[in-house]
């Protein structure tokens, strides 16, 4: 093959979906771009953007409901669109291969990792099971995997999630494929978790010489891995171009809002503390909380241990952590969701009972949270006005046309429109539903906020607006937020002070301007340092301590 | 490995959550007949008895005694397998039963013979084909065998078969079965019209588990390795389904030994469920209570075992 001629080129790519009510929708609008020999290719766009759809259907696939209706895809010198379904089989797994969003859920609960890691080269007949198996070993070597002679005889429960995401990666290259795609396969990760099988996904690929198509909202894992990047929006290109041309000298403006979300807006203190005087709005003194039954007062799993902080009015403090790290814990601690079994919560100098029950209407209205998933969190039953009217009869006990009054006062203040009221939660948006949880909350017109990952489901464009819309209600209302992220820069971008949680305890409080330079403690700087920049030689030029790495991310 | 302690300590507590609701149960179904209108001895003497006469017949019953006491004596009974004697045939009620439960079993066994793989072919290969021609065919079939009572199935073949066409007997039992071609004939019926009950059921029920299985990123993940239809479902839509589908194969063939009163009676079949019936309309008490714990005990034996395949089939219960 001529080392000019691009190993895909897709033409004019159309495909159409039939919605719940039976209309028919297009959902990419005419493709093309294509990808050279050893080329990796980003697809970047935001959620409902198509990125998937589009690399699925490299591989001949599209997902129920999906059709292709129009274009070319050519892979090598296979026509994908023109193949029957038995010839796109045969390509699968050897010509192009598939490395799934969360392995955890793309490996087959009741099969052994080997017997799925070696599937294709049984299906394809490429080789005998011995030597299927010796190749699979080897692959477990390069992409750095603990035990790699006996870890294939484990099931997907036994290993962990960075572990399984590696080993997806195995069961896609063991096929020796000229194209692997990477559909978001590190989002599900911890970032810490996340460098150790990005660095394992480059080189391989680099050894290899194979092509790659890699799915992402993130453009900073982007920058660290792909050659060129593509745009999306709405199932069409915005921009494509190299990854350096990409990130530096964007030409489209949604490329460029794309970035901008991306900039640290650096937080400006609504207040500075005001020394001891003043109580603080919510203080917490070694407060422990846990899970399942209660024995000699503590519960047998124990989630969270000793943690304290003091938050002042006007001030917000962050909380960051890994999964399981107790962030969500403390907030339903303070809550009273989840009764701390030792401990105790302050709300502006009085102590709270542990459990909600215990607690007296006005100490609940005053401190509200929000979850992370408006989804859930919002009856699909009921209206956006009854939804955010139930505060106000419960604490108000306003009703008819005085909380109708207020409903669109609250709506305003989130900046949505009166109308709105009327709409079911599934007719919304992300960001309008995560809106609204909000309005719910400054129904009670709390003073503090306790704020559970509420930008993490969205879209990087959607949570810098609601993040902005944060600030703004702090400013009219005085209000302050306990917030919860995994994710470093969202917490820079609105705390004052930021509590770094490993294992359920606190290792570390720091300012959240000075994070990276003040940070001592190990695991602190581990995290912070692993979180990705927009800047294509971060990976390679990162140096982290291999046995730090080794003693704190999930490996 | 694959009989590791935990499997044996899941499996165990099984075994032991069975045989505490089987005492329940027994305690439940003692009451209950109990709680039955009318005096046996009242009864047993008929209308003209002397009160002295019923009285003597109590006391030689042990009736005085407390309903607690007598209720741990029958329960010791069962357990050493004495189920006392019937009322009214004055005959051990093992015996009574005894042929009863055989006549019973062979059809139930026939049944599950025949509808088991039947059932679930058809809810796989539905769930395969999931919203061709042949899963709508089967989809409606299904449903429409499930809306039609089985009196209606029953008495229609009846007329149908034995009485228009004059293929098959229009009664089970008392024909003569010594040739394989004439047992085939006197159970054609009642299996045929049980079938299609039981079937039914299970087929609906294998369709949504494998449908449900299919779904998952992981049979995507083997359409993406290139895997064929057959074996994305038999290698590996199948095994994760196969927790419910032994439940709902249990609860349909549980109701092959107590829930097929109608379809013994319109084939005049010496079943269990017709034993019990009679036993009722003649209050012939430790029949009645015989009857009921055979019903349960099958009823539990199946869906523990549905619950152990359960257990076995899944690798994080198994370690």
């Amino acid at each position: 093959m001529m080392t000019d001629t691009p190993l895909v080129s897709v033409r004019d790519l159309r495909i159409g979906a039939v919605t719940d009510s039976g209309r028919n929708v297009e959902i990419i609008r005419g493709v093309d771009f294509d990808i050279a020999p050893g080329e990796i290719l980003a697809l970047i766009g935001e959620s409902g953007s198509g990125k998937t759809t589009i690399a699925l259907s490299l591989m001949g696939h599209t997902r129920r409901g999906c059709s292709i209706e129009g274009g070319t895809i050519r892979v090598g010198e296979h026509d994908v669109t023109g193949m029957t379904e038995r010839q796109r089989a045969k390509l699968r797994g050897t010509e192009i291969s598939y490395v799934p969003q969360s392995a955890a859920a793309a490996f087959n609960p009741s099969k052994r990792i080997m017997d799925q890691v070696v599937e294709t080269t049984r299906i394809h007949d490429l080789m005998p099971r011995a030597k299927a198996e010796e190749r699979a070993r080897g692959l477990f070597r390069a992409l750095a995997l603990p035990d790699p002679d006996t870890i294939g005889e484990r099931y997907p429960h036994q290993v962990s999630g960075g572990q399984l995401q590696r080993l997806s990666a195995a069961m896609a290259l063991i096929g020796d494929p000229e194209l692997v795609i990477f559909d978001e396969p590190t989002t599900a990760l911890d970032v810490t978790t996340q460098i150790e099988v990005l660095r394992a996904f480059r080189r391989v690929m680099e050894e290899g010489g194979m092509a790659g198509v890699y799915v992402s909202h993130d453009l900073a894992v982007v920058a660290q891995i792909a050659d060129r990047i593509v745009v999306l929006k709405n199932g069409e290109i915005q921009e494509q171009g190299t990854t350096e041309q990409i990130l530096s000298a964007p030409k489209h403006p949604y490329t460029k809002e794309l970035l901008a979300a991306f900039d640290p807006v650096p937080h400006v203190a609504v207040k500075d503390v005001e020394a001891e005087a003043e109580t603080p709005i919510l203080e917490v003194r070694g407060l422990y909380a846990g899970y399942g039954p209660i024995k000699d007062g503590e519960p047998l799993a124990k989630v969270m241990s000793d943690v304290s902080f003091k938050l002042y009015r006007g001030r917000n403090l962050g909380v960051i952590g890994e999964s399981g790290s107790g962030k969500s814990t403390l907030a339903r601690a303070i809550a009273g969701i989840l009764p701390a079994y030792r401990g105790e919560v302050l709300l502006d100098g009085h102590t709270l009972a542990p459990s909600l029950g215990q607690r007296s209407k006005q100490e609940l209205r005053r401190a509200q949270i929000v979850f992370q998933l408006a989804d859930t969190a919002l009856n699909p039953a009921h209206s956006v006005g009854s939804i955010i009217a139930r505060p106000l009869r419960f604490y108000k006990g306003l009703r008819g046309d005085a909380a109708d009054k207020r409903v669109i006062e609250l709506l305003d203040m989130v900046h949505l429109p009166p109308t709105l009221r009327h709409r079911l939660p599934s007719e919304l948006s992300g960001g309008q539903k995560q809106r609204v949880n909000l309005a719910r909350a400054l129904a009670a017109e709390p003073e503090l906020i306790l704020c559970d990952e509420i930008t993490s489901a969205l879209d990087t464009v959607v949570a810098a607006a609601i993040l902005e819309l944060l600030k703004e209600l702090q400013g009219e209302l005085g209000l302050s937020y306990m917030f919860i992220s995994h994710d470093l820069s969202t917490v820079e971008a609105i705390c004052d002070d930021v509590l770094v949680m490993y294992k359920g305890e606190v290792v570390e409080a720091l300012p959240a301007a000075r994070m990276s330079q003040d940070a001592t403690h190990a695991y602190s700087r581990l995290l912070i340092s692993s979180v990705p920049q927009l800047d294509t030689g971060w990976l390679a030029g990162l140096e982290q301590d291999p046995e730090l790495l080794a003693a704190f991310s999930d490996r | 490995m694959l009989w590791s302690t935990t499997t044996w300590r899941l499996i165990g507590q099984r075994l032991g959550i069975a045989l505490i609701t089987l005492v329940i149960v027994s305690f439940a179904v003692f009451f209950a007949t109990e709680m039955l209108p009318g005096d046996v001895a009242q009864i047993l003497l008929g209308q003209a008895a002397t009160p002295e006469a019923v009285a003597g017949l109590r006391e030689a019953m042990g009736l005085n005694e407390p309903a607690f006491q007598r209720f741990l004596g029958w329960l010791v009974g069962l357990a050493t397998g004495d189920m006392g004697r019937s009322y009214v045939n004055d005959i051990e009620v093992v015996d009574l039963l005894g042929g009863r439960l055989q006549n019973s079993l062979r059809l139930a066994g026939i049944v599950t013979v025949i509808c088991v793989p039947v059932a679930l072919t058809l809810g796989i290969i539905a769930a395969m084909f999931r919203g061709s021609w042949l899963d709508r065919a089967v989809s409606v079939a299904t449903i429409s065998v499930i809306s039609v009572p089985e009196f209606m199935v029953a008495t229609l073949s009846v007329l149908v078969f034995a009485v228009w066409l004059g293929w098959l007997p229009a009664l089970s039992y008392g024909v003569n079965v010594d040739s394989i071609g004439a047992m085939l004939r006197a159970y054609a019926m009642p299996v045929i019209t049980l079938s299609f009950v039981v079937a039914a059921q299970m087929i609906r029920m294998t369709r949504a588990a494998v449908i449900e299985t299919i779904e998952t990123p992981y049979v995507e993940m083997a359409l993406l390795k290139g895997a064929s239809k057959l074996r994305m479902v038999l290698v590996h839509a199948l095994p994760n389904a196969l927790g419910p589908i032994a439940n709902a194969v249990a609860l349909s063939l549980s109701y092959l030994v107590g829930g097929v009163i109608i379809v013994e009676t319109v084939f005049n079949y010496p079943g269990v469920a017709k034993l019990m019936v009679d036993a009722v309309a003649t209050r012939d008490l430790p029949l009645i209570q015989s009857c009921a714990m055979v019903f349960c005990v099958s009823y539990l034996t199946l869906i523990t075992l549905a619950d152990m395949i359960a257990i076995l089939s899944n690798p994080r219960l198994r370690q």
